[in-house]
């Protein structure tokens, strides 16, 4: 057992765990977030994307030990007073979701893409939400939606 | 938990059958100015469902200003959730903003059976609507009661009941807590759809924002008190036993309460779900089993396919299709293969299950919350009143994936550790290599053209394995139930029509006879999106161009000249002049192939363009575009349809550029995403989706209509493009993902 500090969300937090433990589960377990999902626990799939130190990370292999001093935010920290973050309102405006599950992955994937590059082009989009599998077939929409949201933005 | 005692108690007080929509006379009733309420949605009280023909099955309104809607149909993404309150809504004349829906619960809605077959708004759609109507006709007669009045002379306009002399009174303040005991009328008016406000609209599905916030929203979300999680450990290979499992090892990981064998069912719990990984790791590590082995060389799969399959049997036909065959001069035959495919849905099957003084609940991803209500019964001999399972929303596919069998497992951990509620996820590795996958097929076609271009004669054979293994009251069906020490059996329990689904043409053929061979092939499968359409329409359309060429005809004109069914030549009309289709394609670079079917050959309409052009930087080619029509009647949400449609056409796009199951004898070798890719964003085509909006006709089923015909357009684009005809799948030799 070992004690994390990392920030989550903009605030401060520690936590007592295996640091073999893969953050994802930390993040479900000992904080109740739901954004991060297990998909695949192979960091093939995109499901448990967390954004740290501002890029877009699987989460579900490494240890939540990797995660010490980092500054990770997840699908419930991009609200800002009680205002949804462009990339959420457009995935809204653009009903870009089926089942719904892979949006996590999705949208953590978009931000981190708009904060580097706020004007991506369409291989840019698509390079970005590349490490995000869809089975609902979606992609169409999130493509969209990604535009939308670098307008917003 | 409803217990049988309350409800037996409860169905007696409430007379017969009849009950009525209600307000509920133990919430503190407060009549409503008008039904802009600021009041919070509470939900409605749990009840037992009392009969398919009492309204409030089907609809309630409530105390504080809203309407709630029940379906024994489950969202999975679909936007079912939002298409039957618009039904209800439209109907009932209320704002959508104000209705609320429950899915499948066997404690609360009807039994709809499993939510499949692109049949929910067809039937609980229906049922929807038709009590709506006759709950609006009731509200009406007690309002022209009320008034003295006869009901012609009312009006009703947003929930809000309208006399001749200004009279004014909202359903709410007219029930003023009133049980009313109705049936549901079959002959209350349903609206002109002139007059539809709401149905044809794109209203917003409300759970976007849920899921884009990260609320929690999937069975895997939901946390209860004192909840231990869990993992098992499936065998190696079908059939496989276990001979030995250390416990002892497993026991010491910190954490692991229990380790569950029960013949070869293994199971871990423990109280971090981390906990559990780690401990099905170590059962996997150290497990050993005596090690089946697959037979079926995957490389001779449609060889053993034509030699061990039933003999053929004849399942459609019609005038006498082997002779006019025999005497035609113009004929052609050509077989199409298709591999088996993954659901492959991104999260793994999870449910949860708590066992408590005798009762079992279950929260499940389920198709069906009744068939699994009946088939746990069958697993832990328990009488179907003592469980009830609530439909949860689970990670998408649109199919038969583990959501059954993780239900089941997770209530046999539960039946052993009674009083706590037990989390059950699946692996990656068990979801790829246990789910019951949609089957191969092989389709053998033959057919004849006179010198008109007119299809005289047409013959299919079919080889396929079962597309529907779904339970329904046999514990054989899931997986796990087979690996008990006392195991139950599994029988296929005959091949359903799945397997020839869209087989016979919607041409205006004369003469035309359908065989199936039924193959009792080496992996398990069960049903997925379309089921045997996919093969079928992917063969026949395929062959329609082949035949467009032997007739020397434009695959449009061809296929429009062979048709009778008006509404089918409309949809390829639209796709020719959506396409500017002038007899090739319009880039010079690529090249395009169409296709077309009426799925089931009675619900949706679909037409489809796809555009190939060569890949940038090797020989493959690339898909650029599909371009859809869809037909489903009366369109509820076209918005909701189109993102139906777009997402079957990108996932059909997916099956046949890149999937297939890989196996030997060491069992199924797609196990993780890099073993079973599927395409992901920069191999997307550009989609673009037509609706034809037919609102005087009734609406149609539509989730499922794209799949068959994306993959016969891609494929006659593709032979198009090499001059030779491509007759197997996947395509991934050919085309770039």
């Amino acid at each position: 057992m070992k004690t994390i500090n990392f920030q989550l969300n903009g605030q401060s937090k520690s936590v007592t765990v295996d640091p073999e433990e893969p953050l994802l589960y930390v993040l479900r377990e000992e904080f109740e977030l739901n954004g991060v999902k297990f998909g695949c626990g192979l960091h093939q799939c995109g499901a448990c994307m967390v954004l740290v130190d501002g890029q877009a990370r699987y989460t579900c292999r490494t240890g939540s030990g990797e995660f010490e001093g980092k500054k990770l935010e997840t699908l419930e920290g991009l609200e800002r007073q009680d205002k949804l973050h462009p990339v959420q309102e457009a995935f809204i405006e653009v009903q870009a979701a089926q089942c719904g599950y892979c949006l996590n992955g999705m949208l953590i994937a978009a931000v981190a893409l708009l904060r580097e590059n706020p004007n991506p082009n369409d291989a840019e989009i698509r390079d970005a939400l590349q490490p995000v599998i869809c089975r609902c077939g979606t992609h169409s929409r999130f493509l969209k939606a990604v535009k939308l949201a670098a307008q917003k933005t | 938990m409803l217990q049988p005692l309350k409800r037996r108690a409860f169905l007696r007080t409430s007379g017969q059958l009849l009950l009525g929509f209600n307000l509920f006379p133990f919430l503190q009733c407060t009549p409503q100015e008008s039904i802009e309420t600021q009041n919070p949605y509470y939900g409605i009280p749990e009840r037992p469902h009392a009969g398919r023909d009492i309204i409030d099955s089907w609809i309630r309104l409530d105390a504080a200003g809203y309407l709630t809607v029940l379906t024994g149909k489950q969202e999975l993404g679909q936007g079912i959730r939002t298409a039957l309150l618009q039904i209800a809504a439209e109907e009932l004349e209320v704002p959508v903003e104000i209705c609320h829906i429950i899915n499948g619960d066997t404690g609360q809605t009807a039994n709809e059976g499993y939510t499949a077959g692109s049949n929910s708004v067809e039937g609980s759609g229906r049922a929807i609507r038709q009590a709506a109507a006759a709950a609006k006709q009731v509200l009406i007669r007690e309002a022209a009661k009320k008034w003295k009045i006869s009901a012609g002379q009312i009006q009703v306009k947003s929930g809000v009941i309208l006399g001749p002399e200004n009279q004014k009174i909202s359903y709410w303040e007219l029930l003023e807590g009133k049980f009313i005991e109705e049936k549901v009328n079959d002959q209350a008016p349903i609206k002109d759809p002139k007059n539809h406000e709401v149905v044809g609209k794109s209203i917003p599905r409300a759970d976007i924002e849920l899921l884009v916030r990260g609320k929690s929203h999937f069975v895997h979300d939901h946390r209860l008190p004192g909840m231990l999680h869990a993992r098992v450990l499936h065998p190696p290979v079908y059939g496989s036993k276990l001979n030995k499992l250390d416990n002892g090892q497993i026991l010491m990981i910190e954490g692991v309460e229990q380790v569950i064998v029960d013949g070869s069912f293994v199971a871990l719990v423990a109280r971090r779900e981390y906990q559990a990984v780690k401990a099905w790791q170590k059962a996997k590590e150290i497990a050993e089993w005596e090690q089946e082995q697959i037979s079926v060389d995957p490389t001779g799969l449609f060889e053993h396919m034509e030699q061990t399959s039933e003999n053929s049997k004849e399942v459609e036909s019609r005038g006498n299709s082997p002779a006019k065959l025999n005497n035609s001069s113009k004929k052609i035959s050509a077989t199409y293969q298709k591999p088996y495919h993954l659901h492959g849905s991104m999260g793994t099957g999870c449910a949860i299950a708590k066992w408590e003084g005798g009762n079992l609940t279950v929260w499940s991803p389920t198709q069906g919350v009744y068939p699994l209500q009946n088939t746990l019964s069958d697993l832990l001999s328990l009488e179907k009143e003592s469980i009830r399972c609530i439909g949860m929303p689970g990670s998408g596919c649109y199919g038969h994936n583990s959501a059954d069998d993780v239900s089941a497992e997770a209530a046999l951990i539960a039946s052993k550790i009674p009083d706590t509620p037990i989390r059950l996820q699946w692996m990656r590795e068990d979801e790829h290599q246990w789910e019951p996958f949609g089957t191969a097929m092989q389709v053998k076609l033959e057919a004849a053209v006179d010198e008109n271009g007119k299809i005289t004669a047409w013959k299919s054979h079919i080889w396929s394995d079962a597309h529907s293994t779904r339970p329904n009251g046999q514990a054989g069906h899931y997986i796990s139930a087979r690996h008990l020490e006392n195991p139950f059996e599994f029988q296929k329990g005959g091949f359903s029509g799945g397997s020839y689904r869209n087989a016979l043409p919607l041409y205006g053929i004369p003469d035309v006879q359908i065989l199936l061979s039924n193959y009792d092939g080496p992996l398990r499968t069960s049903a997925l999106r379309s089921l045997g359409a996919y093969g079928n329409i992917f063969a026949l359309e395929c062959f329609m161009d082949e035949l467009a060429q032997l007739a020397n005809q434009d695959p449009f004109d061809f296929r429009i000249k062979n048709l009778e069914d008006q509404r089918g030549i409309a949809v390829l009309e639209k796709l020719k002049s959506e396409t500017n289709w002038n007899g090739k394609s319009p880039n010079e670079k690529s090249t395009c192939g169409i296709a077309f079917a009426k799925y089931k050959n009675s619900a949706s309409y679909f037409a489809v363009l796809a555009e190939i052009e060569p890949g940038s930087d090797d020989k493959k080619y690339k898909l650029k575009k599909l371009i859809g029509v869809i037909e489903s009647g009366q369109c509820i949400n076209p918005d909701g349809l189109k993102n139906q449609t777009e997402g079957g056409m990108i996932q059909s796009a997916s099956w046949t550029i890149l999937e297939q199951v890989e196996f030997d004898s060491e069992g199924i070798q797609s196990k993780d995403w890099s073993s079973y890719p599927i395409l992901r964003a920069k191999s997307i085509p550009e989609i673009e989706v037509h609706i034809i909006n037919r609102p005087e006709e009734p609406p149609l089923g539509a989730g499922e209509a794209a799949q068959g015909p994306v993959a016969a357009a891609m494929v006659n684009a593709l032979s198009s493009a090499l001059g030779e005809r491509i007759r197997k799948l996947p395509l991934r030799e050919y085309v770039t993902a």
